[in-house]
């Protein structure tokens, strides 16, 4: 057994009970790992109606075959779940050290089923599996639950939580790993709340074993030369980490400001990544076994903690109107210490400040906050109040399309499939607009990254505005990250690797045939499969969409000023390189050829 | 004529964020200011005038917006 440990741990949460079962690795091999597997295991376990806080939604969290593996960036891990905030499949990644610590533990998957009649938490060394009460964690932020259980566990274990959002069930609850590490997206740590299961914490004494280790440590080096060569990957993340991007995005004009009402902030470079490293930065961080280093570590008040990524300065810095640096780390940290999704957390505030705006929440309603674009006065005090679901925060903590609908303004939210949209406003972007509505998981711009052509010229500059082969190259990039997300590595290394790249890794590791068109036809196999559970669970082909704002209301202002997003020119070309039908359904021929 | 030179990320160590330049005879497109920073083609990523990618070798006009950035990204 090569990559893979060959083992599901099974846990039940209402007998307090595990079983540990084999995988089938010819399955596996099929889907890969990670997002791929979990889907196929996901779908082939869990009704796709189940409600996602019932006892029957299943929580999986599955490696990769290269996690934990002495190849670059593999500290990745899926969370696979149905969510509660879009209602498709969900399957959110996080870094840190936990994925590799769940590796060395010697499972491949976690399934969890069921929920703990009180607060739990599951402790792992190995085989031994121990599930202890969590009732005197509950309600703790993150940063206390792991320190307490750091102390408690045996020494090196790796701390998995929930902060107090998760508890309150708010649908945009992150999966907090290694303190600031998230799963962030989704509403996965609300499903976590819901089988009242706070923490797990693991620690193994394993190692995965590799199919050819002279190939492998060959390969290393090569690697290595590419992501120090590579621009991105060998100067601009380690020196700025993501923030970088806040000014780019900002003089081409996409850098979505109030709401997406505009799309270029005059202040943008007062909370943007070189600000942060001229006046918090203390340190680059990084994950388990990778050579970038994009993490932050800032100065926060009088102490220090994890910095903003690009996505969070934007979603409380000009999503909100606001250019207080200050104000923005600390809404960071406090995502982090309740457990909350930074983008959803914050573009929910620009909605919820819009909908003040327009006289739809009254002043009546703030409990004493300011909400209004441009006031920065009150961001750290809404992040609190939608983490523990106090007043208006509560309705906010449901995300902004139900916070906007309960007002009679769905328009207000800036979501898909009622996830929030992201940091790229796609009028200007047209690629990244058609990978925003056909995301299988909905508004999110990690399920294809075409920043990277169309804004960063990787691995060829495309021209932002035209809608000329953009359908294939939302299909190729959704198909690749998809393999990505399923070997357990950081799509980072896409910005210097290619398919091939990926075949040669995984080939070395798992002693696997893999080619780049492989590699991508895999991709293309777990997007059908995903898409196939959306359509089970009742998530309509029309939902492919963009909100009203982004079809018809022109960029007022700025380098993109003028343009809209052209969805309906786009889509019948994508459905058609996707082998679905106009509608946007697969075609029987196309799943069969997938092997679904 | 004027145009306006905005360097981000790296560019701005020992320069300056934003600057104003009177366009000379001998200055007609971002290739004449880049060597007049004294910053390397190869070095940069992205070439936006007027928040349009652009090549170097395009002619500037009066009132013009040369953002320029070495090679960053993320996500």
């Amino acid at each position: 057994m090569y990559g893979y440990n060959g083992k599901i741990l099974r846990i039940n949460l209402k007998n307090k009970s595990y079983n540990i079962e084999k995988l089938d690795t010819d399955m596996a091999k099929k889907f890969i790992g990670g997002r791929g597997l979990g889907t196929k295991i996901f779908k082939d376990e869990v009704n796709p109606k189940v409600d996602a806080f019932s006892p029957e939604n299943k929580l999986l969290i599955v490696s990769g075959p290269l996690t934990g593996t002495p190849i670059f960036t593999s500290g990745r891990y899926m969370v696979v779940t149905k969510s509660p905030l879009s209602g498709t499949i969900a399957s959110s990644n996080s870094g840190g050290k936990w994925g590799a610590e769940l590796k060395f533990a010697g499972y491949d998957v976690i399934i969890i089923e069921e929920k703990a009649d009180k607060p739990i938490y599951i402790e792992i060394v190995d085989d031994k599996i121990e599930f202890k009460d969590a009732s005197y964690l509950w309600g703790k932020v993150v940063s206390e639950t792991t320190k307490i259980l750091e102390d408690s566990s045996v020494q090196g274990a790796k701390i998995m939580t929930i902060g107090p959002a998760g508890e309150n069930l708010s649908k945009m609850a992150a999966i907090m790993n290694d303190n600031d590490r998230a799963a962030g997206r989704s509403g996965v740590g609300a499903v976590m709340g819901s089988k009242n299961l706070k923490a797990i914490t693991i620690k193994g004494s394993n190692k995965p074993q590799v199919y050819d280790s002279d190939a492998l440590k060959k390969l290393s080096k090569e690697l290595l030369v590419k992501i120090k060569e590579n621009g991105v990957t060998g100067q601009g993340l380690p020196t700025y980490g993501t923030a970088v991007l806040v000014n780019i995005l900002n003089e081409i004009g996409c850098h979505p400001t109030n709401n997406f009402q505009k799309s270029y902030f005059e202040n943008a470079d007062e909370i943007s990544g070189e600000t942060m490293a001229e006046k918090f930065l203390i340190k680059k961080t990084a994950c388990f076994r990778c050579p970038i280093g994009c993490g932050r570590h800032v100065r926060i008040g009088d102490g220090e903690g994890g910095g903003p990524e690009y996505e969070t300065l934007w979603s409380f810095g000009s999503d909100c109107g606001i250019d207080d640096l200050d104000a923005i780390i600390k809404a960071n940290y406090w995502c982090n210490e309740m457990g909350l999704d930074t983008i959803s957390a914050g573009a929910t505030i620009a909605a919820a400040i819009e909908l003040h705006q327009e006289g739809y929440i009254k002043d009546e309603e703030l409990d004493g906050l300011s909400l209004e674009f441009g006031n920065g006065t009150d961001i750290v005090e809404w992040t609190k109040r939608i983490g523990r679901s106090e007043g208006l925060g509560r309705k906010m903590a449901e995300g902004s399309y139900r916070l906007a609908e309960s007002y009679g303004a769905p328009e207000l939210s800036m979501t898909v499939k009622k996830l929030e949209i992201p940091a790229y406003d796609p009028r200007g972007i047209q690629g990244q607009g058609l990978q925003y509505a056909t995301s299988n998981r909905g508004g999110c711009h990690v399920r294809g990254y075409l920043i990277s052509p169309e804004i960063l010229g990787l691995p060829e500059q495309l021209d932002r505005f035209k809608i000329e082969g953009k359908a294939m190259w939302a299909k190729t990039f959704q198909d690749l990250t998809a393999s990505i997300d399923s070997l357990g590595l950081c799509l980072f290394t896409s910005f210097a690797f290619g398919a091939e790249d990926y075949a040669n890794m995984v080939n070395a590791i798992c002693g696997t045939n893999h080619t780049a068109d492989s590699i991508l036809e895999t991709g293309d196999r777990i997007w059908n499969l995903e898409k196939q559970f959306n359509l089970d669970a009742g998530i309509a082909p029309g939902e492919d969409k963009l909100p009203k704002r982004l079809l018809e209301e022109k960029i007022p202002d700025g380098p993109s000023k003028g343009w809209v997003h052209k969805l309906s020119e786009l889509l019948p070309e994508y459905y058609s390189l996707r082998g679905w039908n106009k509608d946007g359904i697969p075609k029987e021929e196309k799943l069969e050829e997938l092997g679904l | 004529m004027k145009v306006e030179v905005r360097l981000f990320a790296t560019f701005r160590n020992e320069r300056f964020k934003k600057k104003s330049f009177e366009i000379s005879s001998g200055i007609t497109t971002p290739k004449e200011i880049l060597a007049d920073l004294g910053i390397k083609e190869s070095s940069v990523a992205i070439l936006l005038v007027n928040g349009i990618h652009s090549k170097i070798n395009m002619p500037l006009k009066d009132g013009d917006i040369i953002s320029l950035f070495p090679p960053v990204g993320g996500g």
